[in-house]
């Protein structure tokens, strides 16, 4: 099988200090890795200039497409990087309102993604977003509301359903349960790993939470000033961990 | 179907003066399809250890593992989620699910993994929660609320659920009640009938005596251990 994503010695920068150094790794079809780190690791860093949302001073992002094969990300034209983010490829922010535009309604934001990718039928756009609102729990009736008017763990779920209702192979998620109170982190966690099988999407996930990646991760990266200092299987480095620092990230988790 | 040869473990404490705790050393074992085999040795003389290694959730710095045709001691990642998926179960003595998830879906998921139909994974998953005599009224909440005993039974509905040719069994009658323990005794020796190998730790020696071809004592892999 082919991977789907395929990091080669991906390095960025800032200045003398590095943001991240070095890093390769290859995601299969169905697979969800974990980065965790602490504040500063370089995890947010490797995610944005693997979304294209930083360039990068070394290594090559190649990503699987559905025409063409193997490409290079990084040297993708911006007309073609940017339509790869509309339809295969998902980001999914931290802050709810980094992803949503705050002065469209719900459903115009779910919309809009569609209409990006083609779709002019006004009631078959409602529709669709119609139905994801309601994946995501969100009721039908706040179909017309603007984001402005939601809690955050809804504008959370809202970002997920804009950013899923195009079909996207893959998924990159900048701590999507951070800054939500525990019955929403249960909630969304529910929901991405409902997601995840039924539509056989892979996904990066950045968090500094190990309880949410032991659920929804099958691998992890462990990060530390930049550099991966462990990966493997997400149970084995949570269980076993190799690296003093993982070791040192798993023993000062408080026990619930 | 499961071998284990000449394999060692150590644990490096990096934060605790960088302690080194030799664990294991020229671990052996062997089971054959339709054979089920006890691990014992005193508490802390590495059952759950030797079982954690086999099941890859614990590295392994020398030897093979060998279940089916993967050396779990060397694999990647993604083989060792694959041999998870289809041939390796894994019974532990705590469920760890999804918050919010119903029961029910929580022992048809690894059907739903291999490939089975929603309605047909549904149906086996609720034969075995009856079976194990968790009352239907609870089959469409959170275990996570469940009390200890009806966990560990849905614990080993999940760990049944899919047909696995190797299966690890750890204390799988713990905590149980007669009727319940006799049910889960009838499921290994179920799957030993239709010839899955398996590995078990049975503090419950009846048990023990009941379902297991063989007994291997981990003590004789403890290094520095004289015969």
């Amino acid at each position: 099988m082919t991977p789907l994503l395929k990091v080669e010695r991906l390095s960025k920068f800032y200045g003398q200090r590095i943001g991240c150094a070095d890093v390769s790794f290859d995601l299969y079809p169905g697979e969800v890795m974990g980065i965790v780190g602490e504040s500063g690791s370089g995890k947010s860093t490797l995610l944005n200039c693997m979304a294209g949302h930083q360039p990068l001073d070394a290594g090559q992002v190649l990503f699987n497409t559905r025409t063409d094969g193997m490409r290079d990300v990084v040297t993708m034209s911006e007309p073609e990087r940017r339509m790869l983010g509309r339809t295969d490829w998902a980001f999914v922010h931290q802050h709810a309102r980094d992803g949503l535009r705050m002065n469209v309604s719900a459903g115009g934001n779910v919309g809009e993604r569609l209409m990006a990718v083609g779709e002019r039928h006004y009631g078959g756009i409602r529709d669709q977003a119609m139905d994801w609102l309601g994946r995501v729990e969100i009721a039908a009736d706040r179909i017309d509301d603007r984001p402005k008017q939601f809690s955050g763990g809804m504008q959370q779920r809202l970002q997920i359903a804009r950013n899923l209702v195009t079909g996207p192979r893959l998924v990159f998620m900048d701590e999507p349960t951070g800054g939500l109170d525990v019955s929403v982190q249960a909630r969304l966690l529910d929901l991405l790993r409902g997601l995840v099988r039924e539509m056989g999407l892979s996904a990066i996930i950045v968090t500094h939470d190990l309880a949410v990646v032991r659920l929804l991760a099958d691998r992890l990266m462990v990060m530390k000033d930049g550099h991966v200092v462990e990966t493997g299987l997400t149970d084995q480095v949570l269980d076993d961990p190799q690296h003093a620092y993982s070791q040192l990230l798993v023993s000062s988790v408080l026990q619930v | 179907m499961i071998t284990v040869e000449n394999v060692a473990k150590s644990f490096v404490l990096h934060n605790q003066g960088s302690a080194i705790i030799p664990v294991m050393d020229g671990a052996c074992l062997s089971v054959s399809a339709g054979e089920c085999i006890a691990l014992v040795g005193a508490s802390g003389a590495g059952k759950s250890t030797l079982m954690r290694m086999i099941y890859g959730n614990y590295t392994t710095q020398a030897g093979r593992i060998i279940v089916g045709e993967v050396d779990v001691a060397s694999a990647p990642p993604r083989d060792i989620l694959a041999l998870r998926r289809e041939t390796l179960g894994y019974v532990s003595q705590f469920l760890r699910v999804v918050p919010r998830v119903p029961t029910l879906e929580v022992v048809a998921e690894p059907l739903r993994a291999v490939g089975m139909e929603a309605g047909s994974a549904e149906a086996r998953a609720k034969d075995l929660l009856a079976m194990l005599n968790i009352p239907e009224r609870l089959w469409s909440l959170s275990p996570t609320t469940f009390s200890g005993g009806e966990q560990q039974r849905v614990n080993i509905a999940r760990g049944f659920a899919h047909d696995y040719p190797a299966l690890l069994l750890d204390e799988p009658t713990a905590s149980l009640d007669a009727t319940n323990r006799a049910v889960v005794l009838e499921l290994i020796e179920r799957a030993k009938a239709r010839g899955a190998a398996i590995v078990g730790i049975f503090h419950d020696e009846a048990a023990r005596a009941q379902v297991c071809d063989r007994e291997v004592d981990v003590s004789t892999f403890t290094p520095g251990y004289i015969a």
